[in-house]
């Protein structure tokens, strides 16, 4: 079967964008994947919207956001994972391309969230855990990660300062990424003695809403050959779910739909998780990006907590993970995060990504969760021919 | 009467309505298939196992060991007059899990992981509406306040209402 490469990315700064509308930020992400893949409008055959409608006034912005572009009458739909639904539209083109139905889509990942007050995104986000028995009792999305970080501190001696490193690390690198939401570094004291949000987290565990858009173009090989760049290929495409439900959720020191989506996509890229070079994940809160470190085989379960301690997530350590700054200093544009992941590993596989750049990387990943892990994509990318 | 349950109900309409009703009467019930028997807390109308649509009702003890917990400060729309609260997960000893509030008989320093408690049904006496949930709360302090006054607050910290 022909493979499906990445021949262009673009990406919006993200943070608090008052100065554009969604459909801006999206033609602004999508102006520059076209720009970078060398490639006219007319080459796109269709489009697919990651994005998650409750934040937004505007209705069913699919169509909304394809007329803008310019981009009709050819076909567009929208996915929905909550978080991973940037990644769920990447997996859905990569399908559509490997059906043999199209041969160049793009994968539109936005979000404006900023209209809304945190209280109400705080009660919008809750209730992607289980509404009828959880969210009743005021249940928030920072608290079903702290109930997972309290289980992974008592089962396995992860401490606070563990956890705090993790803010420390993505916003060292968030200080060096242009599009980044905070570009300040923060010292571990501050972090740590920030206000409590849902005990054990504190502000600094936590990620921060956000505006953006980010664009990728995805083309089978033979279209893929002729574009401006090498391509960077879809090697491994991994996708799995798990309970909403905190009630039903065997584990609560992982996320299991990670750990099965990695499996998959690690089998379909015929690697091991030592060979991946560098990594974003899903760092919706400092324990998520720990837990993910065990879920991807970065280290044993259990260890995650001294993987960030050690410093293993760094440039230099064992797998680099989120040195674009992560979802905590780049910012959360929900709809956005995941096709963001793969702009930033596609750009490490190019060797474009600069001040941040990870030496020798060939082969990368992105981990994106959507919920508590009722959704969860994981994508090995390879920049070999 | 599923609209009677939760701090705040956000889904009225169920087939296990009957769930809030029991708990009125200060009963804990979870649901068993009777094609199969599988058993299921938080009750269900459709068995996990066989996809059964029939059920009946069987009282449960409420006694579990907890799983974990966490102090909610940041609070989402509809609940910001209640916080800080504490939402913490059971392990129920006759199957399945609860999440709840904690009640009066402990507070958020005393809990530990793995501790024994009882998830205690609530009726409500501080609203005018019909409001009915449960709470977790220590062995011996487990009878169901569904009488009289308002438990007195404590003067140093806020008590789940």
């Amino acid at each position: 079967m022909e493979r499906v490469g990445i021949v262009g990315i673009g990406h919006t700064a993200f943070g608090r964008r008052g100065d554009a509308s969604v459909q801006e930020l999206a033609c602004e992400a999508f102006r520059g994947a076209l720009a970078d893949a060398g490639l006219e409008r007319d080459a796109i055959d269709a489009t697919v919207l990651g994005s998650v409608p409750e934040y937004h006034k505007q209705r069913s912005l699919a169509g909304v956001i394809q007329e803008y572009l310019g981009l009709a009458p050819k076909p567009v739909w929208l996915t929905e994972a909550a978080c991973a639904s940037g990644s769920a539209a990447i997996r859905t083109a990569w399908l559509s391309i490997r059906a043999g139905e199209h041969d160049v889509v793009a994968v539109i990942g936005c979000q404006k969230m900023t209209e809304l007050a945190t209280a109400e995104i705080l009660g919008l986000m809750g209730r992607v855990g289980e509404v009828q028995w959880e969210s009743s009792f005021g249940t928030t999305f920072p608290g079903y990660y702290a109930m997972f970080a309290r289980r992974h501190m008592h089962d396995f001696g992860t401490t606070r300062a563990q956890l705090t490193q993790v803010a420390v690390k993505n916003h060292h690198y968030g200080a060096q990424n242009p599009l980044a939401m905070f570009r300040k570094p923060v010292t571990a004291e501050k972090a740590e003695g920030s206000e409590s949000v849902a005990s054990p987290l504190n502000v600094y565990d936590c990620c921060a809403n956000a505006d953006g858009a980010a664009c990728v173009i995805l083309a089978r090989e033979s279209v893929a050959r002729t574009c401006t760049k090498p391509p960077v290929w879809l090697a491994g495409m991994g996708c799995a779910t798990a309970s909403a439900s905190i009630l039903h959720r065997g584990s609560l020191t992982g996320i299991p739909s990670a750990a099965r989506a990695a499996a998959d996509a690690y089998a379909m890229a015929g690697v091991k998780p030592e060979r991946v070079r560098v990594a974003d994940v899903h760092d919706c809160f400092s324990i998520a990006e720990v837990m993910a470190y065990e879920d991807l085989g970065f280290c044993a379960r259990g260890e995650g907590g001294r993987y960030a301690e050690e410093r293993q997530g760094w440039i230099g350590g064992r797998v680099p993970v989120n040195v674009d700054g992560g979802l905590k200093a780049k910012g959360h544009p929900v709809g956005a995060t995941g096709v963001s992941m793969t702009c930033e590993i596609v750009k490490q596989l190019r060797g474009e990504a600069g001040e941040r750049q990870v030496p020798n990387a060939d082969v990368g990943l992105t981990h994106n969760v959507g919920g508590i892990g009722q959704y969860c994509f994981v994508q090995v990318l390879a920049r070999n021919d | 009467m599923f609209k009677w349950f939760g701090v705040v109900n956000l889904s009225p309409c169920t087939r296990v309505a009957a769930f809030a009703e029991h708990l009125r009467a200060g009963k804990l019930m979870a649901s068993r298939c009777t094609a199969c028997g599988q058993r299921a807390f938080p009750p269900r109308a459709d068995c996990e196992r066989c996809l059964s649509p029939e059920f009946e009702w069987l009282e449960i003890s409420g006694r579990g060991r907890l799983l974990t917990w966490s102090r909610i400060d940041a609070a989402p729309a509809g609940f910001e007059d209640y916080a800080p609260y504490v939402v913490a997960v059971l392990e129920l000893v006759d199957g399945g899990r609860a999440l709840a509030w904690l009640g009066d008989s402990l507070t958020e320093d005393e809990l530990r992981i793995d501790m024994e408690l009882v998830l205690t049904p609530r009726l409500r006496d501080d609203l005018e509406e019909i409001r009915v949930d449960y709470l977790l709360e220590r062995p011996r302090a487990q009878a169901p306040r569904t009488n009289g006054a308002p438990p007195a607050l404590a003067t140093t910290e806020r008590r789940n209402p």
